[in-house]
């Protein structure tokens, strides 16, 4: 429910963007070293990384993302006080500057991926849709590696 | 007249402002990075709390004394900084290698609503065998926490709950002596080095 009022909005917002076909920014961006951690059913949220690269000439700004394997997927920021206490917190929209790269990154960033539709599996692989303020999408295939992976090589 | 004003309000004034600067120094300022008596854990043999490992045993601090340990706050819902913490902590035990082995490794969780004895089993058990996961009733974890110094916070969200909690991997030596953190957001390659010198092993230089 949740997710299709958001998307429903998404699309009303983005809708100026489309009619003056302003696409260009996003075509420009490079979604790499993506991957994920291996979940234990489907109560626990999950987890994804990636690093986007905008390799055109003009600033880019994601606005967010989704997939099917979550009713809700979310960018978080990591934020840890000087107690050592960590929290999350949604990171909103994100600018990347021409030859830019966002990297969300272990202990930093990460694509939380909330109420999840069914397990992840080591071995397979999600999809993932980028979004960006031009109305432009980017989809991601993310690689789900073990519980343990440390990085994208596992 | 000057003298006489620092005496007066002007003392306060002064008084107040030092408070404000120490206040200063020890949150945000250079005096963050070395903890204060207050924050300082205490040493393991001064806690008293009873909690239950993985697999059914009673455990406490007691538990731990006699080899270093390394200890660490989360919950196996945590969907990103425990799990980078336990498999950072698996990458630091296979770099440690043969001297792991006299190393007390401990995830005690901060949600035991949630992470009973199975569920713990079952986390831990995808990261190195050598992590122990503790938990038990509710009262027992923040007495623990307590004695680490530690926080950890319920936060309500849209369907559920998570929990904010200390990230800091907590050292202490075989007599059960506080020695320092790896703090979440300090480089990684710090860790084994001080993981050693809590364990008093000579710390090799990095290669
Ligand atoms: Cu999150």
């Amino acid at each position: 429910m949740r997710h299709a009022a958001r998307s429903m909005l998404a699309a009303l917002l983005l809708a100026p963007a489309l009619a003056t076909g302003a696409w260009a920014g996003s075509d420009d961006v490079v979604v790499e070293n993506a991957w994920s951690r291996a979940s234990i059913g489907t109560s626990r949220p999950g987890a994804a990384y990636m690093e986007v690269r905008n390799a055109g000439e003009e600033a880019v700004t994601l606005t967010g993302l989704q997939s099917d394997l979550a009713m809700v997927s979310e960018i978080h920021r990591v934020t840890t006080d000087d107690r050592g206490v960590s929290s999350m917190a949604p990171a909103g929209a994100i600018v990347i500057a021409p030859g830019e790269t966002v990297a969300i990154a272990p202990g930093v960033m990460h694509v939380m991926l909330m109420q999840l539709q069914r397990p992840m599996r080591e071995g397979e692989s999600f999809p993932l849709t980028l979004n960006f303020s031009d109305g432009g999408e980017v989809p991601v295939p993310v690689p789900v590696l073990g519980i343990a992976a440390r990085g994208p090589e596992g | 007249m000057r003298r006489r004003s620092v005496l007066g309000l002007g003392g306060g004034i002064a008084a107040l402002g030092l408070t404000l600067l120490a206040g200063w120094w020890q949150v945000d300022g250079p005096g963050a990075s070395g903890r204060t008596d207050e924050a300082r854990p205490l040493p393991l043999t001064e806690m008293d709390f009873a909690l239950i490992d993985h697999e059914g045993q009673p455990v406490g601090p007691e538990t731990l004394v006699g080899r270093a340990s390394l200890v660490f706050f989360g919950f196996t819902f945590c969907p990103a900084v425990c799990p980078t913490t336990l498999a950072d902590v698996s990458g630091w035990l296979a770099d440690l290698g043969e001297d792991a082995a006299r190393l007390n490794v401990v995830f005690v969780t901060v949600d035991p609503a949630r992470d009973d004895v199975k569920a713990m089993a079952e986390y831990v058990g995808y990261f190195d065998p050598a992590i122990r996961g503790w938990t038990g009733p509710e009262e027992q974890i923040a007495r623990a926490v307590e004695g680490f110094r530690a926080t950890y916070e319920r936060v309500t969200t849209d369907d559920s709950y998570t929990m904010n909690h200390t990230s800091s991997v907590f050292l202490f030596d075989a007599e059960g002596r506080f020695v320092s953190t790896v703090d979440y957001h300090e480089p990684r390659e710090f860790a084994v080095p001080k993981i050693r010198r809590a364990m008093g092993l000579e710390t090799k230089r990095a290669t």
